[in-house]
């Protein structure tokens, strides 16, 4: 059975599909065989995904499991529940792995801890009452188990740092005892010791010590230590020291460190791996936030990756260019990325590196003129990969234009704008974006100059909307561009004479499947229709940034409320402040309550019990069938006015309780619920009624009137559209919040203050050099936070270890780990010579049958007792210096203490 | 989540083991194998071992016939995840003695069983290879 569930795995990798067998595969894992248990267990995490209807089978063999004695098979059941268990079943399983937290056996504890894991990666608020056991395993006698729980712990700390702050100096004190090899010898990879557990502890100091001054220092010592000690001729110590430049470059900037991880950058960057540059770029980029002036010696190196054929590097040279980017450099970047574009298919890295040049090119735009000239280029090249709002923003930047007050500088940005985009109207195939914003642009602009006749504009724009005859969107920006134009001509006192082929383009429109092009079609032929005055106020010419005035309040509506109100209607209360009314925290519960005690359950099933509900009071049986008609039929409107009443008397609140039980009926779950209204709450409701079709009514009455002015503020849809698409919206706030542009304008200005000098140099560097140097120009002074002017860094490692030592000691009852770290690296290496007692002891047992097992579990436990002893010295040491401090063990960790006191 | 996922594939492009540390449909599963392993086939000895794919990263490792491909997240250290590849190896090798294609075709499970030690939730959990082993050979022993 075994190698045929096998086969049905090498099925399913090969693509094919092996649902059929699935079954088998929850069978195998009732087996008595500890293999084939465990290989049934593997083909089903294989198999099935947590959601999975076949995970019902498996639960209850995975609850029989984690109970085992035999720990192989604790394991197996262990590692199913990593990948089977959903967030729906984590509590059949919870309490068992909280248990297993304590196991004799550091696999197991291992392995428990790493469940615990998975649960916070489902769902954290099903283990957040769980996670002082992280905490608690990181001073596991195990590194094992210590290294595992530093998985979970990363994940802990990256979504909240403040609350582990204190467990810096636990980090830093294991860290330096695994960088001294203080770890068994197993963990020891190419003569480093335990490397995978370094770099996930940098990884974790990383976190803990960006921008915060205090936990950096802490850090210092030991990474440099660590920049010392790392082999840079092995994989794996570059390994290490590309972690340690990671860790520098996050935490608070410390002058000797940054020198040794600029001093390994230029290692890397110089080596012929092209995975040590590819490290190398990587790290340049992260540490040229801190410190940009080190780039500068390493200019060639980068424009030798950037040259180099192999794509990921290049990539990788791209992400550094794009951080490096400022206003001297940013043509010859953003040239560069679209050339590169150009010369790529893949759509993701396409699209990517597109919204890059787009981004840069509008915080460091040294001219209106390039803007345009380089979102031209993005667009069309890769028009359908950029996102929409890219569009959006060229259209309003030509709108609002740069300058501040300066008209005739924008103008002639929209001239040259016009200009350019009948050019390029010229190219065969354009992607629609594109064409959205050139058919926007002509519309508005295209005849403002004077420049152009209306008549070759709107030729133009009939081209358009011919060529690219199945886009809609375009098609509809054509219409709509030319509506504009000839508005403008009307409004102007000109005549206007249609086109021949925009006439018949009418035609067809008129007659379109597509009701907004329709629409847009008859919108033109009535604004044609009308005398030069109309058609001035509907359209007025350049006001596309003109803010559309929106009564939000609805202030107009006030006269009608008061009179309603004097007729005796409700007042209005907001929802926000009917939401408080309600109390929530109540209703969750209740809620809660509910799903847990009528969701699955996973014990076995109970003694039945004695139904209390017996006695239900003829009244309320009435009460039911006399629950009003209105309630029924809107139940969620009665919901609302319900709790509009602000007495807050005790009738009124046994009421709202009571409605929640009745909206609960119809909306949440399938549930039975036994009716607890009473004769009292039925007048209510009845009472309730009344007022329920009054407050319906009335909002009835109120969405029609907003409809109404709806209608009045639409002066021009076309307009209001047009807005909406610029600005995001009608509101005045929003538009300001959209705006980024405008936020760069004195960027955009300082550009222009500096321009001589950077185009001077441009154009020197382009007669001589292909390769600009001025890429890597920082010759721009720039504000460094570090300098510092002493050194602390020598005076802290004098300063440290008794620090360490006696904050450790302070801190102890806050923290568990901390005292316990600096002795727990002592036990490794006895505990771990126990353990090759036990593997030979279980050994033994298990080649006996499964009944001596048991026998052999209890001597392993008797040989890890005795394989403590050893420490007994030195553990009482440390607990005199302890008792020294002043500390007294704390009831809060007896596990702490335990090999001490016995 | 760290590693998304762990492929052993030939050079001929027919995949050895698979293990994924977050769900993909079937389809998903081969459309993905089929894009990075031709990405990856494609790649010379000079060029580094790592290749953007999507939003991550895949480090891959040749030993042979057989490619290892990993994929990792962006934050990932990638040198590291190529010496764990190697880890695994030696680890492999350790247990079959110079281990071979072949080995992992016959003893998927064994191989699985292995990365199962090693990695849990897309973390590295254990990289001592006494521990990796031990479980197996205890099973090995008792079956």
């Amino acid at each position: 059975m075994k190698e045929y569930i096998i086969r049905l795995v090498y099925v399913e990798m090969l693509g094919h599909d092996a649902s059929f067998g699935y079954i088998h595969a929850v069978k195998m894992i009732h087996d008595d065989s500890l293999l084939v248990k465990r290989t049934g267990y593997l083909a089903v995490t294989l198999f099935l995904n947590e959601d999975h209807d076949l995970i019902i089978l498996i639960v209850n063999t995975i609850q029989k499991d984690l109970k085992s004695d035999n720990y192989l098979v604790v394991c197996a059941a262990l590692n199913a529940v990593c990948k089977l268990i959903n967030e729906e079943t984590i509590p059949a399983v919870l309490p068992q792995i909280v248990e297993l937290l304590a196991h004799p056996k550091e696999a197991v504890r291992k392995k428990a801890i790493m469940a615990l894991h998975r649960f916070y990666q489902k769902s954290p608020s099903s283990v957040s009452h769980l996670v002082s056991n992280f905490r608690k395993r990181l001073c596991d006698n195990d590194p094992g188990v210590m290294g595992a729980t530093l998985c979970p712990l990363f994940d802990l700390i990256t979504n909240d740092v403040n609350s582990y702050k204190d467990l810096v100096i636990s980090f830093v004190s294991i860290l330096k005892q695994v960088a001294e090899r203080r770890l068994p010898k197993a963990y020891d990879y190419h003569q480093m010791p335990a490397p995978f557990i370094q770099i996930k502890l940098l990884k974790i100091l990383a976190l803990l010590g960006s921008s915060d001054k205090q936990a950096s220092e802490n850090m210092y010592t030991v990474v440099g230590d660590i920049f010392r000690k790392c082999d840079s001729s092995s994989n794996i110590g570059n390994a290490v020291l590309y972690e340690c430049i990671c860790c520098v470059s996050s935490i608070y900037p410390n002058h000797k460190l940054l020198v040794s991880a600029a001093d390994a950058i230029s290692r890397f960057l110089k080596s012929d791996s092209h995975n040590l540059k590819y490290m190398g770029i990587d790290a340049l980029g992260r540490l040229i936030k801190i410190s940009p002036e080190i780039a500068e010696q390493h200019q060639l190196a980068v424009i030798d990756c950037l040259e180099d054929p192999d794509d990921t590097l290049k990539r990788k040279t791209f992400e550094l260019l794009y951080k490096m980017t400022k206003s001297t450099n940013v043509e010859v970047i953003v040239d560069r990325m679209i050339d590169y574009m150009n010369s790529i298919n893949d759509n993701h890295y396409k699209t990517e590196i597109a919204s890059r040049c787009v981004e840069l090119a509008e915080q460091f735009a040294p001219s209106n003129q390039w803007f345009i000239q380089t979102m031209n280029k993005v667009f069309e090249h890769a028009g359908d990969l950029v996102n929409i709002k890219v569009a959006h923003n060229l259209m309003r930047l030509i709108a609002e234009g740069f300058g501040e007050d300066d008209d005739t500088a924008d103008s002639q940005l929209r001239s040259s704008a016009v200009e350019s985009y009948l050019h390029i109207l010229g190219e065969p195939k354009l992607p629609s974006v594109f064409l959205q914003v050139i058919c926007w642009v002509l519309g508005e602009y295209g005849t403002a100059d004077g420049k152009y006749s209306a008549s070759y504009i709107t030729g133009k724009l009939c081209d358009v909307a011919e060529a690219y005859s199945n886009d809609e969107t375009v098609k509809a920006y054509a219409v709509t561009a030319l509506m504009k134009i000839y508005a403008f001509e009307i409004a102007a006192g000109r005549k206007v004479d249609m086109l021949p082929e925009c006439h018949s383009l009418m035609e067809e429109f008129l007659a379109s499947h597509s009701t907004d092009l329709q629409q847009r079609a008859y919108e033109l032929q009535a604004v044609i229709g009308l005398d030069a005055h109309a058609v001035e106020s509907i359209l007025p010419s350049d006001a596309s940034c003109e803010d559309i005035e929106v009564d939000k309040a609805l202030s107009f509506l006030n006269d009608y409320i008061q009179e309603s109100i004097e007729k005796g209607a409700q007042p209005y209360i907001p929802e926000s402040e009917r939401t408080g009314m309600l109390n929530i925290s109540n209703f969750r519960n209740q809620d809660h309550h509910e799903a847990s005690s009528h969701g699955l359950r996973f014990e076995a099933y109970e003694l039945p019990k004695q139904t209390v509900q017996a006695r239900i009071p003829p009244a309320s049986l009435a009460s039911t069938e006399l629950v009003p008609v209105p309630e029924a039929m809107y139940p969620r409107e009665s919901y609302q006015t319900t709790t509009v009443p602000s007495v807050s008397s005790d009738a009124a609140s046994t009421e709202l309780k009571l409605r929640l039980d009745g909206v609960q009926k119809r909306w949440g779950r399938q549930t039975h619920f036994p009716s607890t209204s009473t004769s009292n709450s039925t007048s209510l409701k009845t009472v309730n009624g009344i007022t329920q079709v009054d407050g319906s009514n009335t909002a009835n009455s109120r969405t029609r009137e907003t409809y109404d002015s709806r209608k009045q503020v639409e002066i021009s849809p076309e307009k209001q559209k047009l807005a909406a698409s610029l600005f995001g919206g009608p509101s005045k706030t929003e538009k300001k919040s959209a705006t980024g542009h405008k936020s760069s304008k004195p960027s955009s200005h300082m550009v222009k203050s500096h321009a001589p000098k950077s185009s001077m140099e441009v154009a020197s560097e382009k007669t001589s050099v292909q390769q600009p140097p001025d890429l890597l120009d920082f010759g721009e002074p720039t504000v460094r936070s570090t300098a510092p002017s002493l050194d602390p860094f020598k005076d802290l490692e004098g300063l440290l270890e008794p620090t360490t030592q006696v904050s450790s000691a302070v801190n102890h009852s806050s923290t568990a780990a901390v005292t316990k770290s600096p002795d727990i690296m002592g036990l490794y290496t006895e505990t771990t010579a126990g353990a090759h007692h036990k593997d030979s002891d279980i050994l033994s047992g298990l080649s006996k049958p499964p009944m001596t097992n048991m026998v052999g579990g209890t001597t392993t436990m008797q040989v890890a007792q005795s394989s403590k002893g050893p420490n007994l010295k030195d553990s009482l040491e440390k607990d005199a210096l302890v008792r020294q401090i002043g500390v007294t063990p704390s009831s809060q960790n007896p596990n702490l203490f335990k090999d001490i006191l016995g | 989540m760290g590693i998304r996922f762990i492929l052993m594939v030939n050079k001929q492009g027919q995949t050895r083991l698979a293990q994924y540390y977050e769900w993909l449909t079937l389809e998903e599963r081969r459309a993905l194998e089929g894009e990075i392993v031709r990405k990856c086939l494609a790649r010379n000895e000079q060029q580094c071992s790592f290749v953007e794919h999507r939003n991550y990263k895949i480090v891959y490792r040749r030993y042979a016939s057989l490619f290892f491909l990993v994929g990792v997240d962006n934050d990932e250290n990638e040198l590291a995840i190529l010496e764990f590849i190697h880890l695994l190896v030696e680890t492999m090798d350790r247990h079959f003695g110079n281990v071979c294609e072949l080995d992992i075709m016959f003893h998927l499970e064994k191989a699985h069983f292995m990365l199962e030690e090693m990695v849990m939730n897309g973390s590295i959990v254990e990289t001592s290879k006494a521990n990796i082993l031990s479980p197996i050979q205890l099973m090995d022993k008792a079956s």
